[in-house]
C-alpha cells in the first residue's frame, strides 16, 4: 500500500516504524518531544511512545551528542536531532572525539551506532546559521557515515537503513524540500542501502551528480538541456560517504563528462571528490575537465543576498553546455 | 552525612588524620579488617606499578604516561564498592580503579606502548575506554546513565574528572543533564591542585568544586582524597543516595598530584618543592598503613616483601606487554566500520602491494 508524504511525513513515518519494532531506540533533542520538532519531524511520536523514548532535552548540543554515547555503549539505540545544522557545532567535539572513534578505540567491543539527524542547506529566507551545507566536514571525518536523501520515499527508506546500521549515521535533512515535493510512499517497512547511489535518470552525453535538494534543480536543468539535444545521465549520491566510486565511475566512462552539483562551497568540498574519482576511475574517457557547480567559497548570505549563492536551474544549464561544448 | 557536610558550610569531610587517627568517628564506614587490608595492599600495587612505569618511560620502554602518585585512595576507595556490573567511565588517573573492574596491567602497559589493543579490556565489563578530551567523557556516564533509569537495571555509574576538567563546557552540561534525568552518576573530582601546570584558582573563582552541585540541583560533598575512610564513606553514600533514585552525585575528592602531569611534563617549572614536600604528612598510603598498624592489622616489615612481589609481578606482565609484537595493517582498517567499506578496502589493497613492491626490491 502507498501513501502520499512529504518529507517530513516520511521521517516520521521510517522512526514510527522502527519505535514501534525496536524499543532500544529513544528519540531525543531540543524540542522534538511535545512539539514534534520545530519541523515537526518528530510530531506525534512523544503521545505514541511514551516521554521515556521520546523527549526534549536541555538545549546543549554537545550534552545531547555525548549523552547519545553513553547510551548507545550501553545498548540503546538514540536518534537525536540537531535542531539545525549550523547549531550542531558545539557537538563537533562529541562527534569527532567519541561518536565516530568509539568501535576503533574499544576494538569493536562498544559501538556508538547512533543517528544524528539535522534540517540544513539554504534557501528558506532563514536567520544566520541556518543555512549552511557542512556535510564535507563530516564526510571527512573517519568512523562516521553521512546519509542525505532528495525525496520522500528516500529519506523513509535511508532512515530506516541509518536505524539499522551498526555505524553512526550522520542524517542531513534539505529543509528546502521537507515539504516541497510530494510522492507515493510505500506504507509498510522499506530500507535503501547506505553507500550505493542511485542513477535517477539515464543519459548519454554528460553525468551530474547531486545529492539533496540540488537533485531536483538538476532535473530541471536537465529538461532545459534536452531541447538542447543533450542528454544527461543524473546521479543521486544519496549517501555522501561511503561514497559509491562504482556507480559514478560507470557513469562517466559512457558519457565521457562530469559535473558535480551541491549547495556547500566549492574548496575541499565533495565535488573536489567526485572530480577525482573520476579522473582515477576514468581518466582515459573524459572529453573534458570535470566540472563543479556550487557555493561560492562564501559565508551563506541572509535572504536578501541569498539569491546570488543559490544554484539555478540555469546555472545548471549554462555549466551543462559549456562542458558539452568544451 | 551530606546534611552535615553541605558543601555551603565548608566543612570538608575527613575520617582520619595524618597520623592515621579516627577523629569523626561517628563516619566511620563499616567494613570488614581484611577488607581494609586488601584496600591498602591494592593501593601498595597501584603506586608500585606507577612507580616503575614511570621509570619504564626514563628508559624509553613506554611512552607517555600520566602518573596517579599521591592520589590512590581515591581509586582504592571506588575499587572496594564498584560492583562488576556497575560502569566505570574513566578519565585517565585512576589506576586502581580499572584494575578492580578487571582490566590488566598488561592491557595498561600496551596502550601507554600505543596499541589500541590496550582499550579492549577483555576482562573488564561496562568499562570504557580512556577519555583523553578533557571531561567529555562526564556526559557519556550521563548518557549511561539514562539507560539504566531507562531499563531499569540495578547498576550506578562512576566517572572521574580532575579539577581543570571541570572548567570545560562538558563539565557543566553532564552535571545539567544528569541532574534533570535523576542519572545514578557518582562524578568525581580528583582535584590534585594542578591542571598540567595551571593551578586551582586560575581554573575558577569558586570556593571548590563541591558547591557547584547546587547549581545542578544534585548532591554534593568535598572530601579529603587523601583519607581512604572519608572516600570510602562518600562513595557508600553515594551510591545508595543513586541508587534510592534520587539521582547524581558530585564528590570532589581534595587530593594533590605528587607526580607530574605525565611523563612529559616538568613540575619544577611551576611548583615548590616545598609546596610538593608539604603533602607528605597528608600521603594517603602513609595515613592508611600509620591506622592498619595501629590497630595491628598490618605489620609494616612486611611491606618490603610484598613491594619486591609486586614489582616481580609487575615486570612479568611489562615485559609480556612489550613483546605483544608488530601492528598488523588490517587492524588499522577493520575497527572504523562494522564493515570494512570499499574504498577502504581498496587504500589498504593498494598499500599492501607497495609494501609487497618494497620488500622485492630490497
Amino acid at each position: 500500500m502507498k501513501k502520499i508524504m512529504n518529507m517530513v511525513n516520511a521521517i516520521n513515518d521510517a522512526l514510527d516504524i522502527k519505535l514501534a519494532e525496536d524499543d532500544r531506540i529513544i528519540v531525543y533533542g531540543e524540542d522534538v518531544g511535545v512539539e514534534g520538532g520545530v519541523f515537526r519531524v518528530t510530531e506525534g511520536l512523544q503521545a505514541k511512545y511514551g516521554v521515556e523514548r521520546v523527549f526534549d532535552s536541555p538545549l546543549a548540543e554537545s550534552g545531547i551528542a555525548g549523552t547519545a554515547v553513553g547510551m548507545s555503549v550501553a545498548g540503546l539505540k538514540p536518534v537525536i536531532e540537531m535542531q539545525f545544522s549550523g547549531f550542531a557545532n558545539p557537538a563537533f567535539n562529541q562527534v569527532v572525539s567519541h561518536v565516530s572513534r568509539m568501535r576503533n578505540r574499544s576494538r569493536g567491543k562498544y559501538t556508538s551506532d547512533m543517528v544524528i539527524r539535522m534540517p540544513y542547506g539554504g534557501g528558506i529566507n532563514a536567520l544566520e546559521h541556518h543555512s549552511e551545507s557542512l556535510e564535507a566536514i563530516w564526510a571527512h571525518i573517519p568512523g562516521l557515515k553521512v546519509v542525505i536523501p532528495s525525496t520522500p520515499h528516500d529519506a523513509k527508506g535511508l532512515m530506516i537503513a541509518a536505524l539499522e546500521s551498526p555505524d553512526p549515521v550522520w542524517f542531513m535533512e534539505p529543509k528546502r524540500i521537507y515539504r516541497a515535493i510530494k510522492q507515493e510512499v510505500e506504507s509498510g517497512k522499506f530500507s535503501i542501502p547506505i553507500g550505493k547511489a542511485k542513477v535517477v535518470q539515464s543519459g548519454t552525453d554528460v553525468t551530474v551528480v547531486a545529492y539533496g535538494a540540488m537533485v531536483r534543480e538538476v532535473q530541471k536543468a536537465s529538461v532545459l538541456a534536452k531541447k538542447e539535444g543533450i542528454s544527461v545521465e543524473i546521479i543521486d549520491l544519496r549517501t555522501i560517504y561511503p561514497v559509491d566510486r562504482e556507480t559514478i565511475a560507470e557513469s562517466v566512462k559512457k558519457t565521457g563528462r562530469i559535473i558535480t552539483v551541491h549547495e556547500a562551497i566549492k574548496t575541499f568540498g565533495v565535488a573536489a571528490e567526485i572530480s577525482s574519482i573520476a579522473m582515477e576511475e576514468a581518466f582515459l574517457h573524459l572529453e573534458a575537465p570535470p566540472k563543479r557547480v556550487t557555493g561560492f567559497d562564501v559565508i551563506v548570505p541572509l535572504p536578501k543576498g541569498e539569491n546570488h549563492f543559490i544554484i539555478s536551474p540555469e546555472k545548471i544549464f549554462y555549466e551543462i553546455l559549456r562542458t558539452v561544448k568544451y | 552525612m551530606f546534611n552535615e557536610y553541605e558543601p555551603i558550610n565548608k566543612k570538608i569531610f575527613q575520617i582520619i588524620d595524618n597520623d592515621g587517627k579516627v577523629i569523626n568517628k561517628k563516619y566511620m564506614p563499616e567494613i570488614e579488617d581484611t577488607e581494609i587490608v586488601e584496600a591498602y595492599k591494592s593501593m601498595l600495587f597501584a603506586r608500585t606499578a606507577d612507580m616503575m612505569i614511570v621509570s619504564y618511560q626514563r628508559q624509553g620502554r613506554i611512552f607517555t604516561y600520566p602518573p596517579n602518585y599521591g592520589q590512590e585512595a581515591i581509586s582504592g576507595a571506588v575499587a572496594r564498592l564498584m560492583r562488576k556490573e556497575d560502569w566505570l567511565v574513566p578519565a585517565f588517573r585512576e589506576m586502581g580503579a580499572y584494575l578492580a573492574k578487571g582490566a590488566s596491567l598488561k592491557e595498561i602497559f600496551l596502550y601507554f606502548m600505543g596499541y589500541e589493543d590496550g582499550q579492549n579490556f577483555e576482562n573488564a565489563k561496562n568499562f570504557l575506554p580512556y577519555s583523553v578530551p578533557i571531561a567529555s567523557q562526564l556526559i557519556h556516564a550521563a548518557g549511561i546513565g539514562y539507560a539504566i533509569n531507562y531499563r531499569k537495571t540495578d547498576q550506578i555509574v562512576f566517572t572521574f574528572v580532575g579539577d581543570g576538567g571541570t572548567s570545560e563546557g562538558d563539565f557543566h552540561e553532564a552535571l545539567n543533564f544528569a541532574g534533570v534525568w535523576k542519572a545514578p552518576v557518582i562524578f568525581i573530582v580528583q582535584n590534585n591542585q594542578y591542571g598540567i601546570s595551571t593551578p586551582f584558582k586560575v581554573q575558577t573563582a569558586s570556593e571548590g568544586i563541591a558547591v557547584k552541585s547546587y547549581a545542578y540541583g544534585i548532591k554534593g560533598i568535598q572530601v579529603d582524597g587523601n583519607d581512604f575512610f572519608a572516600m570510602y564513606k562518600a562513595v557508600k553514600e553515594s551510591v545508595d543516595y543513586a541508587k534510592a533514585g534520587n539521582g547524581p552525585v558530585l564528590i570532589e575528592a581534595v587530593t594533590y598530584r605528587k607526580g607530574a602531569h605525565t611523563t612529559s611534563d616538568d613540575p619544577t617549572k611551576y611548583r615548590s618543592k616545598e609546596e610538593e614536600d608539604s603533602w607528605d604528612a597528608k600521603d594517603p598510603l602513609k595515613r592508611l598503613k600509620a591506622y592498619l598498624v595501629s590497630k595491628k592489622l598490618f605489620d609494616p616489615e612486611e611491606e618490603e616483601n610484598l613491594v619486591e612481589e609486586y614489582k616481580k609481578e609487575i615486570d612479568r606482565q611489562f615485559v609480556e606487554a612489550e613483546n605483544y609484537g608488530p601492528v598488523p595493517l588490517e587492524d588499522v582498517f577493520k575497527y572504523n566500520y562494522a564493515d570494512m567499506p570499499a574504498d577502504l578496502k581498496e587504500q589498504m589493497v593498494e598499500h599492501e602491494k607497495f609494501l609487497k613492491w618494497k620488500e622485492a626490491r630490497s
